[in-house]
Formats: structure tokens, sequence, C-alpha cells
């Protein structure tokens, strides 16, 4: 892989996702040997939204690489509380730090942050927009369970605001996948995204409703329509109802049908999923360190290479 | 070039000493051709607007004359976007001393909004928008947001 920050999905190609892919085998195998290959590294987290996972993985997947990691600590103890600006903070703790994850509530912040930096930088989610990491741990769990060619993958929840589903859309274009995707009306995918999947010349649907392609998906991939994007109660209740899934709901699938989801869900996978073999959530959780661990490797490989 | 007999059509409105004519507008984008200009008529500035002129080439035809006024390089860029016919003329004394057609850039920077709110060029930062040009409208550089050509006139950005 040939890049310097990672930013969005729609920059990576099928070989750099392969690469990426499968260094993240390689250290799944054997995670200890990989102690110690980034020793003095410290990597900059700067997370001016709430996080978990992404967070705590990207540090582990450091610490794993024999690294270190810095956190500016919440936007509330932060100097951003005092007015200082995105393009100020990245550039202060460029200078403390050999590579940055960012994580921002404005689309388009990780690029403009790389314009100010010289170190690589990873998006680690910007706004409504993209969330590459995700999308790298998506396709690692896909590929160990589905495959990713010949494969129909479906798509369900909130796809207009949804930057995982965003990020995902747009990989998978890379490999022979049909696309479905499943929602309300009004949280259909956002004209940016259409705009490059048509581009791209995938093969893609949309629906309303999940019964109409349920049965013929390999993968589904479920997200968490969004209460707080309703203006309206009464319209969130009448289509989230329609947007979980149960045990009973999944007769209808194949038996080898992998059920994914980025976490954090709510109530649109019922917990006695969890129990059957479709359900790869967790997994999928926990295939972001090795991904992570992968990626940050790469990136840092690539500075290196291009200080020499 | 001008058509044969635009020449007389456009006397209907006064000659300018110094300054640009754009000619070959679409018909109806005179006016967003001010907005772009920031010209609203405060300025002071002297202009001339000819609508839906007859044009042998394009049927109809806007035409806006500006006195004491050349175009910025980012200016020329979204004219070529909204209204990719048209032709700038310098004028120095009542001549024009230089006549080019414009050319669709690949990217345009600085004189449009992004209309995603939440894109970062919105927020408080030290950074101009950028739009990639794609065949039937504009992209946000950072966001992605794409804003369609009919659609432009509306975020032009000059505040």
């Amino acid at each position: 892989m040939r890049q310097d920050h990672l930013i969005s999905a729609t920059q990576l190609s099928r070989a750099d996702i392969e690469a990426v892919l499968d260094r993240a085998a390689e250290i799944d195998a054997d995670v200890g040997a990989w102690q110690g290959r980034r020793d003095g590294t410290v990597l900059g987290l700067c997370f001016f939204e709430p996080s978990t996972r992404t967070r705590m993985s990207f540090d582990t997947a450091m610490k794993r690489l024999g690294g270190r990691t810095i956190d500016m600590g919440s936007v509330e103890s932060s100097s951003v509380k005092k007015g200082e600006t995105l393009a100020d903070t990245v550039r202060v703790i460029e200078g403390y730090a050999d590579a940055l994850v960012l994580r921002h509530p404005s689309e388009g912040a990780a690029k403009m942050a790389t314009e100010f930096v010289d170190v690589p930088l990873v998006n680690a989610g910007d706004g409504a927009g993209q969330h590459p990491t995700q999308t790298l741990l998506d396709l690692y769990t896909m590929r160990e369970n589905a495959g990713l060619d010949d494969v129909t993958v479906g798509i369900m929840g909130d796809l207009k605001y949804g930057r995982t589903v965003h990020s995902l859309a747009a990989a998978l274009t890379n490999f022979d996948v049909r696309q479905h995707f499943v929602s309300p009306e009004s949280l259909q995918l956002p004209r940016s995204v259409r705009y490059d999947l048509h581009e791209s010349g995938a093969q893609v649907r949309e629906h309303t409703d999940l019964d109409e392609v349920l049965s013929d998906l390999d993968v589904l991939y479920v997200t968490r329509i969004q209460r707080e994007r309703f203006p309206d109660e009464n319209e969130y209740r009448k289509v989230a109802g329609e947007y979980q899934i149960d045990t009973d709901d999944l007769d209808a699938a194949k038996d080898s049908l992998t059920v994914m989801h980025p976490l954090p869900r709510v109530d649109e996978i019922a917990p006695e999923v969890d129990e059957t073999d479709h359900a790869k959530y967790f997994e999928q959780a926990h295939n972001g360190v090795p991904v992570r661990m992968a990626l940050l490797d790469m990136l840092l490989e690539n500075a290196e290479g291009g200080s020499q | 070039m001008n058509d044969t007999d635009d020449s007389d059509r456009e006397l209907r409105v006064s000659k300018i000493r110094n300054g640009t004519v754009i000619d070959h507008l679409a018909a109806g984008q005179a006016l967003n051709v001010l907005a772009l200009l920031g010209i609203d008529g405060s300025g002071g500035e002297s202009v001339s607007v000819g609508m839906n002129v007859p044009s042998d080439k394009l049927a109809k035809k806007d035409i806006v004359k500006v006195e004491d006024r050349e175009l910025s390089q980012s200016e020329v860029d979204v004219l070529s976007v909204i209204s990719p016919e048209a032709t700038i003329n310098i004028i120095r004394e009542y001549d024009v001393i230089e006549k080019k057609r414009i050319e669709r850039p690949e990217a345009v920077t600085g004189v449009l909004s992004c209309p995603n709110r939440n894109c970062i060029t919105n927020a408080d930062e030290p950074v101009e928008t950028r739009f990639v040009v794609l065949s039937d409208g504009l992209r946000c550089d950072y966001c992605g947001e794409i804003v369609r050509e009919d659609e432009i006139a509306t975020h032009l950005d000059v505040s």
C-alpha cells in the first residue's frame, strides 16, 4: 500500500485492501511476534467525539506493536474548549507524535488536517462522512466468513448518515459484490455515495423491505437507525421496528448468512441472534486490533521510506 | 468570436472604456455572474446587462459589461462551469485588447461555500473551499458533497 494517510475508503484500491488484510492475517496468526516491531513509536489519539471501540483498538494496536500512545483527552478538557482550531491542534500534537489518529464531528476534517501535518494521519471517523478503518476490519471479517468475490451483501439501517456504510459501499466496489441497500426512504444513501457507486459501475439495488432480498444474501450488515435523526418521534417508531432482526426473521436466510454490525447496537439485532452461527459482530470488533496494527505498521513503513 | 450581427446588438448597451465584457453567457446567467462578481450596485460600478439578447450562435444569450473590473482566475473558473460557452473580452480605451474563451478547470477554489453545513470548510478553520469539477457539477474536495450546475449560483460565496 502506497499511501501517506488514510482519509477515505475511496482512495483504496483492491491491492491496497488486500495488502492490509494479508498483513492483518499474519499478525492475527501470531500477534506476539509483532511486539517490539514499532518500539519507540508514539501515536497521537485526537478524538473530538466520543468513541470506545475505535479509540481503544487504536490504543491497543499501537501498544501491541511496541509503541505508545498519547491522548488529547476529552474535548471538554482540551484547548479546543478555549477555541483552538483543529488545524492548530493537529500541528501541535504532530510535534509530539509519529502518527495521528483523528475523529471529528465535521465531514472533511481529516482531509483538511492532512494539509497541516507531515506525519501519517488516519481518519477514525469524520461526521457522517467516512470511517475507512472500520471498513478494513469489516472487509477482514467478511473475507474470513463469506469471501469478498461473488457475494451478495445487504447493508441495512441508516444509510444516509452512517459513515461506516459510506466507506464500506465504496470499498466493496473493488470486489465482485452485489450490493443491496435496505433503509427507510428518509435514510437512503446520500447523493455523493450514489455518485461514486454509479461511476464505479457497481451492482446496486435499493429496498425499503429486507424481505425482498434477505434470502439472497451472503452477508447482512446492520447499522443503527438513529432516533436523533428523526424530527418526529412517531416517524422513528413507525420505521424502526421494520429494521430489527431476530431469529425468526433469519429463518428465511441462508444457513451460511454472516450478520455483521459496526456496534454499538441498541435493539436492531435481538440478543438471541448472538447465539447463532450467523452472528459475527463481536468477532468483527475484535478484528479491529490486528487490522489497525497492520495499517499503522504500513503507514509508518511508508513514512520511513519517504524520509530516506 | 462574436456572431456577425451580435456587434450591432451589443450597441444596445453602452460601450465601456476600460473593463470586461462577458459575452455569450447562457441566457439567464447574467444575474448569477453579477452575484459571482459580488456586484449588487452598492459599489458604484458602472454595469450594463443584456439578457435574452438574440444570438446566432446561442439563439439567446446574456451579456455583462463591467467598467474598471477584471476577473480573477477563480471567478473565471466558476464562470466556465455555469456558462461554458462564455467569452471574456478585456477592454482598454474602448478597444478589445484581449478576447479569451474560457476553459473548464479541474477545480475551483475559494468562491463557493459548501452546502453541507457540517463540512469542515464551514467551521472556523483556516481553509478555503475547493470543488472538483465534474461533468455536470462540482464536488467539495473535503466532504464530498455534490453541487449540481443549476445549484451553483445559490452557493456563490461573494461576501
